[in-house]
């Protein structure tokens, strides 16, 4: 984003759908300068062609028009109708993730976002993307609602705790933009927010390169797995272990005790870790003890990333070698690595 | 204009007869008493302080705002500022305003009753009134309460170390207040008007405060549900909002949103009934689609309660729910729309004349009609994502609130004045401090849309540079706005001491509240009036003597 002299009055439009938000916007505002024409008009040559003549007049009586209700309910009806299809159109293009993402992960806290990447870099209220690439974002909180929102991209999402709640753009200008926590949280409100760094993909993968932290996430979650927290105690697969099966759950709908059935996604994924007893999988007791109060939202972001993993879902995990060297930058494409996850 | 009615003596001996304002001098003859109209001049009293104090606030909010960087006040101030701001305007002001002021003066008047049908219990909600606001004043000065007014969870429930429960407390008491309003505008419109007063006879403002009556009672207990659970929440750490616990804060802005999305439709609703009014007593023509107007009201009461989910569009529910509450959202605009149009076709043809009243009257219907069309942009869930949360939405719901409650409230009261107090204001600077309300809230509200637009988020003390500029001219707005709103409060009041004698009928209209004297007796008539005309006809047949009228102007012809 540049820095204009004069008054902008007009943000930038850099992300895919941008342009058909920006489109609803000129529809209404074409849409509002008819009725208001309309109606002003009206009001201002009422007011001046019957203004008062004579005090106390008594002019004749219209008690109204059946054909003028009908009118007038029926076309604002049918506009606005065109205005909700719109909307709903633009909605499903904001709100429908595509398949092939690269995958973001995002912890609010008061007050900064704390930002991971799949290949293990870390950022605090900044994010770089490269352009053209279609980015989800999987977002929570550590503590209270924030709303994770980048104006230039016409989108926005509340964060909130207990939940993942997902984001999706793709930029399609390089360049600097605002980010902003735009649900209100607490003292510092206005000062979590950041920048959002949108790079030609050559200029990502140098960013990338130059910053890297020892693990992926995937690394991170197969370390608490195996080493620190001990899930791999029952659930490291095989037929005699008293924990479900991990491999392979990844989006699968699975059968629970009851017959009800649920598709294992990442919500599904927490809620077993924080809440065990809450879905139990057929065929299991329900003896996993809660792990909530124990792992941070980072901690469960990257159990999350390891059991995807075990599924072979890759658009989290970037490729095998834990530490990327420059050399190596044109292998950061999630998509050119197999499945990861293995050491 | 002294109106000396030699049969009019009744029980004083005096020469004037005697009012509800001169019934009495004691502190305890009014504290005591079960005078609907004495209950709304203390109404009119509470609330008007309850105004100026969120008028500070806002004021504090827009120097703040001033410049980009978080200076005046630090952002744990400034985010209390706002927040009291809110509580106060939304629940001491906009929601008690017109139905507790005017309506409880006359709606009883209007059909023709003696007085509302539980006087006691209205006079408890005047108490119940005080009781809450002195609670929630108490909390603001001991330190104040910083969750925005909408007490999302789980910042209030476990973050904020503010006084959340006392507010809270205060809001939750209050909205019992608006319950026993709701219920005794019901009951009396239902069982007290008087012979002939048929249903579509009623004043639109009737129709207006019964839709509003209904919401109220259905409404309110809903957020004092949600008020009771946040603080159960609060003091016993139970799972009920924050998910630590267990809990699911979504949960609170589905309950919060269920009332207060209709509690909107408590602001705006009595004002579209004071508009109807006014348009057609400065017009001196009947109302344009009368039927339309009434059960348009009654419509927004019930579609009202069918949208709150547009205030969650990204707040993480299906895409299946945003779509369902968009489409509700653009029904709801319809009959807003129809009103809108019989309002302009009133003025069709009829003998338009400019006192302060219309003023206010033609005001509403330019800034309501902004903040109607702009809701279109909000209820079209596509553009939301991009808006929700931004000053787009600070500008609009002004629009709504202070463009169509506030500008319906002054102009009603305007309207009203000669009737409540027997004096006339001075007209010159009504008109003076109306049309400085008018473009001073233009000033500081329509650039707001274009900051909303181009991202800045609201409930924020500190902002990127880039939006100062216009940042400056909303607070240059704020200035002349806040002058257009004192003035009202000077000249009004000097009106009581210098005002000229209104008379009973000063602008020869055909309500009932136009047929007792000014003001009214204690027990609004003489004798239980018999009505035999529609509403809103001015002509001979509603019994208004016009020759008499005429000469009598000019004589006096202010009055």
């Amino acid at each position: 984003m540049q820095d204009k002299s004069w008054v902008p009055l007009f943000p930038d439009a850099a992300s895919s759908f941008a342009w058909q938000v920006d489109a609803l916007y000129f529809y209404l505002i074409g849409i509002s300068l008819f009725f208001a024409v309309i109606v002003v008009v009206a009001v201002i040559a009422f007011a001046i062609k019957y203004r008062e003549k004579e005090k106390f007049a008594t002019p004749e009586e219209i008690h109204g028009s059946i054909p003028l209700e009908l009118f007038w309910s029926f076309v604002p009806f049918v506009i606005s109708m065109t205005i909700f299809l719109g909307g709903a159109i633009v909605y499903y293009n904001q709100y429908k993730i595509p398949e092939d993402t690269m995958e973001i992960y995002v912890v609010g806290k008061q007050w900064m976002w704390k930002i991971q990447h799949g290949t293990g870099q870390r950022e605090i209220n900044e994010l770089h993307v490269p352009v053209g690439r279609n980015i989800k974002l999987t977002m929570t909180t550590e503590d209270v609602l924030h709303d994770f929102f980048i104006p230039a991209f016409r989108t926005k999402a509340d964060v909130v705790p207990g939940r993942y709640t997902n984001l999706w753009f793709r930029a399609t200008k390089p360049g600097r933009y605002h980010l902003f926590c735009a649900e209100y949280c607490g003292l510092n409100h206005s000062g979590m927010g950041g920048w959002v760094y949108v790079m030609e993909q050559k200029d990502f993968d140098n960013w990338l390169s130059g910053s890297v932290s020892d693990q992926t996430p995937v690394q991170a979650g197969e370390d608490l797995f195996k080493n620190k927290l001990g899930c791999a105690s029952c659930h490291a697969g095989g037929q005699n272990q008293r924990g479900a099966v991990l491999q392979g759950i990844f989006n699968k709908e699975v059968k629970l005790v009851g017959g009800q059935t649920v598709v294992a996604d990442e919500a599904y994924i927490r809620n077993s870790i924080l809440n065990p007893a809450g879905q139990i999988v057929e065929g299991y007791q329900p003896i996993m003890p809660t792990f909530k109060g124990q792992v941070t939202e980072e901690q469960l972001v990257a159990l999350v990333a390891y059991i995807k993993s075990l599924s072979g879902d890759t658009s989290a995990t970037t490729p095998g070698p834990p530490a990327p060297k420059p050399a190596e930058s044109g292998a950061m494409q999630p998509s050119s690595s197999p499945a990861g996850g293995s050491k | 204009m002294e109106n000396v009615d030699s049969k009019n003596l009744g029980e004083s001996q005096g020469e004037e007869k005697v009012n509800y304002l001169t019934n009495g001098f004691s502190l305890k003859s009014w504290l005591l008493t079960k005078d609907h109209k004495r209950i709304a001049i203390m109404y009119l009293i509470s609330v008007s302080v309850f105004f100026f104090m969120g008028g500070i606030y806002a004021g504090l909010i827009r120097l703040e705002l001033l410049t980009p960087a978080s200076d005046l006040l630090e952002s744990g101030t400034y985010n209390k500022v706002f927040t009291q701001h809110g509580v106060i305007m939304v629940f001491f002001f906009l929601i008690p305003a017109i139905p507790a002021i005017l309506g409880n003066f006359l709606l009883p008047i209007m059909i023709g009753a003696k007085d509302l049908a539980f006087p006691r219990i209205n006079l408890l909600s005047l108490y119940i009134y005080w009781v809450g606001g002195a609670l929630t004043l108490y909390a603001m000065m001991q330190g104040g309460v910083d969750t925005g007014w909408t007490f999302y969870t789980p910042y209030s429930t476990t973050f904020s170390n503010s006084y959340v429960m006392a507010v809270g407390l205060g809001v939750f008491i209050n909205g019992f207040s608006s319950i026993l309003t709701g219920l005794n505008f019901i009951v009396t419109t239902h069982t007290m008007r008087a012979p002939g007063m048929t249903w579509f006879r009623l004043p639109l403002f009737v129709w207006a405060h019964y839709a509003t009556s209904l919401v109220m009672i259905l409404g309110t207990p809903v957020v004092a549900i949600t008020i009771l659970l946040l603080a159960v929440e609060r003091l016993t750490q139970t799972g009920i909002f924050d998910p630590a616990l267990g809990g699911d804060p979504i949960l609170f802005q589905h309950l919060f949103w269920f009332y207060s999305h209709p509690a909107v439709y408590i602001m705006i609703l009595p004002s579209m009934g004071v508009i109807s009014e006014l348009i057609s007593s400065f017009s001196r023509k009947k109302i344009f689609g009368y039927e339309f107007i009434a059960f348009s009201s009654i419509a927004i009461a019930v579609f009202g309660f069918l949208v709150w989910g547009h205030h969650m569009f990204v707040s993480g529910q299906s895409i299946y729910a945003g779509l369902v509450f968009s489409f509700l959202t653009m029904v709801v605009a319809v009959p807003s729309a129809i009103k809108m149009f019989n309002w302009t076709a009133t003025m069709y043809k009829g003998s338009v004349s400019y006192d302060t009243p219309m003023l206010y009257a033609i005001g509403f219907l330019g800034l309501f009609l902004v903040g109607g069309l702009t809701g279109l942009f909000l209820g079209s869930v596509g553009l939301t994502v991009h808006l929700t949360d931004t000053y787009f939405i600070v500008a609009h719901f002004h629009y709504v609130m202070v463009g169509g409650t506030v500008l319906g409230y002054l102009g009603g009261i305007h309207y009203w004045w000669p009737k409540m107090t027997g004096r006339m204001y001075s007209e010159f600077w009504g008109k003076i401090s109306a049309m400085l309300v008018f473009i001073g809230f233009n000033l500081t509200f329509f650039p707001q849309f274009i900051i909303g637009y181009q991202g800045m988020p609201r409930r924020y003390a500190a902002y990127p540079p880039e939006f100062q500029v216009l940042n400056i001219f909303s607070t240059a707005g704020a200035t002349v706005l806040g002058i257009g709103m004192i003035l009202p409060v000077i000249y009004l009041v000097a009106s009581l001491f210098n005002g000229k004698k209104a008379g009973d009928n000063p602008w020869l209209l055909p309500g009932l509240e136009w047929r007792t004297s000014s003001p009214p007796p204690t027990f609004n008539f003489e004798e239980t009036p018999v009505v035999t005309w529609e509403a809103y006809s001015f002509g001979e047949e509603s019994g208004l003597d016009i020759e008499e009228a005429r000469r009598a102007h000019k004589v006096s012809p202010t009055a």
